[in-house]
């Protein structure tokens, strides 16, 4: 839904310049003989989580229809990455889903390598399922942290971000950057671990779990939380299917979804971990999930660790069609010069075929359909993001509640609009 | 201001110039807008939460309303649909008002050149200081906050008048 409601005028203020039969049919009759309110929320409003823009029709305090309009965070990065080579594209996937950038890089590097049978070795394998636990939990610390916040619980933020600056500064540690980290490469990831990142990891898991508990004293048996959340932006098992939601907010409704489990990716079927599920799909079992995907991710990331010394292989494929070769082999071999020439100025070509990739993000399956061209970039590529689906659910989830628990309940969905939007 | 002060012992007096006393009071508690676009946004988040603390600046309290700021930190991609209220947001900002322009797509478009992104937020609104970097760090924000800082103490009487023609 695209259209111009209202824009300033001299003095700054806000003037209705929309056509109300335009809603005719999007908003029940009673807002059209002026029975019900309309009112504008977002796309600059705190509790959007970004620049959403609801419009909702209220009778009283409640909610009668909430039309969500995305589009305020259109980016252009699928278009942008057709006139990029593949390994250029990595950069701009990060940009997509911010609080998950390593998600985004994976399932990306997974679609070009299933494009163009790239083999991941051993390692690689390893040090991406550490990357994308690492995300799932920076992810999920600032979904905790503003979700709390947008409920009046100032000090879970504040905690929340603490922990969150020891993922980042890992991250760092690993690619020099604390977010866009474009740290996976096709083939593998960009370079090996630095020395300083296993213990610093390995610290980190020593007391992460305590943390957790901590968050969920501050919450889950709070009594103001649990009003504020249970009973709240009910879905059913099969709406949530009708939807097209996934991730915890599927979970929650008590679906066993998961595609690290169901369709494993990066020998996922290795690892022990539960898929927590939910029983009545409301804001506060998505909480809950999100709180034990948490614990499940320090035990993923255990395992990893173990592995890490026994896996086999580079941290990145030697398929040197792919994979330009080490700087050191530049001054030894002619052959190691022609790739590295090839590589960086031209890139390398993917066969016109199709192929679709989805991963477990935090939000949910993000996933990547690539379509190349023969060519060094790719003819089209298409992203299947959590967030949008989430969000266009948001109507059905608040129909009928007050308009402050709609507040709790787009908390809850942990919409991105980079995500949404790309 | 302060050197005649020390002078005259505990007399409690303390002299200095309107300007200074004026831009002292403007640094000191810059109420920045809560507004966050896109990756920036979560930085500057980051920057006001724990670890970094920009309340040490009178800078923790961010305001839902512009009509209650005085600082917009335009964090993020601006996007050719959210231009109109981001301008429309600085219309209703208070005189003086400050923009900061954080990270390099609001500057300059950053990797997006294309047909979706403003081409640098200085196409509609005046900025005071650009930070760089794809978000910048923290501390890079917290560099941006005190050069604003700087240019604020450095404003005449004159440039106040400014203030009240520009609103």
């Amino acid at each position: 839904m695209v259209m111009e409601l209202s824009r300033p005028s001299a003095d700054g203020m806000a003037e209705w310049q929309g056509d109300l039969d335009a809603l005719r049919g999007l908003v029940s009759d009673r807002a059209i003989t002026g029975e019900t309110m309309l009112l504008n929320l977002g796309p600059h409003h705190p509790s959007t989580h970004g620049v959403l823009r609801l419009l909702l029709e209220l009778d009283g305090e409640e909610i009668v229809t909430c039309l969500p309009d995305v589009g305020f965070l259109h980016t252009g990065i699928e278009k942008n990455i057709e006139a990029k080579q593949y390994e250029k594209g990595v950069t701009l996937t990060d940009r997509m889903d911010y609080l998950a950038p390593m998600s985004n890089n994976a399932v990306f590097c997974m679609a070009v390598e299933k494009l163009g049978g790239i083999d991941v070795p051993e390692r690689a394998q390893v040090i991406r399922i550490i990357c994308l636990e690492l995300t799932r939990l920076n992810s999920h610390l600032v979904w905790l942290g503003t979700h709390a916040l947008d409920l009046g619980a100032m000090s879970v933020f504040l905690y929340a971000f603490r922990e969150r600056e020891v993922i980042l500064d890992m991250f760092e540690m690993l690619s020099g950057q604390r977010m866009m980290t474009s740290y996976m490469r096709p083939g593998g990831v960009w370079r090996d671990l630095p020395p300083d990142f296993l213990p610093a990891l390995e610290k980190f898991l020593g007391y992460f779990p305590q943390k957790v508990d901590e968050y969920e004293l501050l919450l889950t048996n709070n009594p103001i939380w649990r009003d504020r959340t249970q009973g709240i932006g009910v879905v059913e098992p099969e709406d949530a299917l009708a939807w097209g939601l996934t991730g915890p907010c599927l979970r929650a409704s008590g679906i066993n979804w998961d595609i690290r489990k169901a369709e494993p990716y990066m020998s996922y079927e290795n690892y022990e971990f539960n898929v927590p599920l939910g029983e009545h799909g409301d804001v506060y079992d998505r909480y809950i999930i999100r709180m034990h995907e948490m614990r499940e991710s320090t035990r993923i990331l255990k395992q990893a660790i173990k592995r890490l010394g026994a896996a086999k292989g580079s941290f990145r494929s030697d398929n040197r069609k792919f994979v330009p070769p080490p700087r050191a082999e530049l001054g030894r071999s002619m052959e190691a010069v022609i790739h590295h020439f090839k590589l960086w100025t031209e890139g390398f070509s993917l066969p016109d075929e199709e192929v679709y990739m989805a991963i477990e993000s935090p939000r949910g399956e993000i996933g990547c359909y690539l379509h190349g061209t023969g060519g060094p970039k790719p003819r089209r590529v298409r992203f299947k993001t959590p967030s949008f689906m989430h969000i266009s659910a948001l109507g059905k989830m608040s129909q009928g509640h007050m308009i402050a628990d709609l507040v709790a309940i787009v908390g809850s969905i942990d919409c991105v609009l980079g995500d949404s939007d790309r | 201001m302060g050197v005649v002060s020390s002078k005259l012992g505990n007399l409690g007096v303390v002299t200095t110039t309107l300007e200074t006393a004026v831009n002292w009071g403007r640094t000191g508690a810059m109420w920045p807008l809560l507004f966050g676009l896109a990756c920036c946004a979560i930085e500057m988040m980051s920057t006001q939460a724990s670890n970094y603390d920009m309340s040490r600046f009178g800078m923790e309290l961010n305001r839902a309303s512009p009509r209650q700021s005085d600082l917009i930190i335009v964090a993020g991609r601006v996007t050719r649909k959210m231009a109109p209220v981001l301008r429309q947001l600085y219309d209703q900002m208070a005189s003086p008002k400050y923009v900061v322009s954080m990270g390099d797509c609001a500057s300059c478009g950053g990797v997006y050149n294309n047909y979706a992104i403003v081409q640098g937020v200085d196409e509609i609104i005046p900025v005071d200081v650009y930070v760089a970097g794809c978000p910048p760090r923290p501390e890079q924000l917290i560099h941006g906050i005190m050069t604003l800082h700087e240019k604020i103490k450095g404003e005449r009487i004159t440039d106040w008048m400014e203030f009240t023609q520009k609103a």
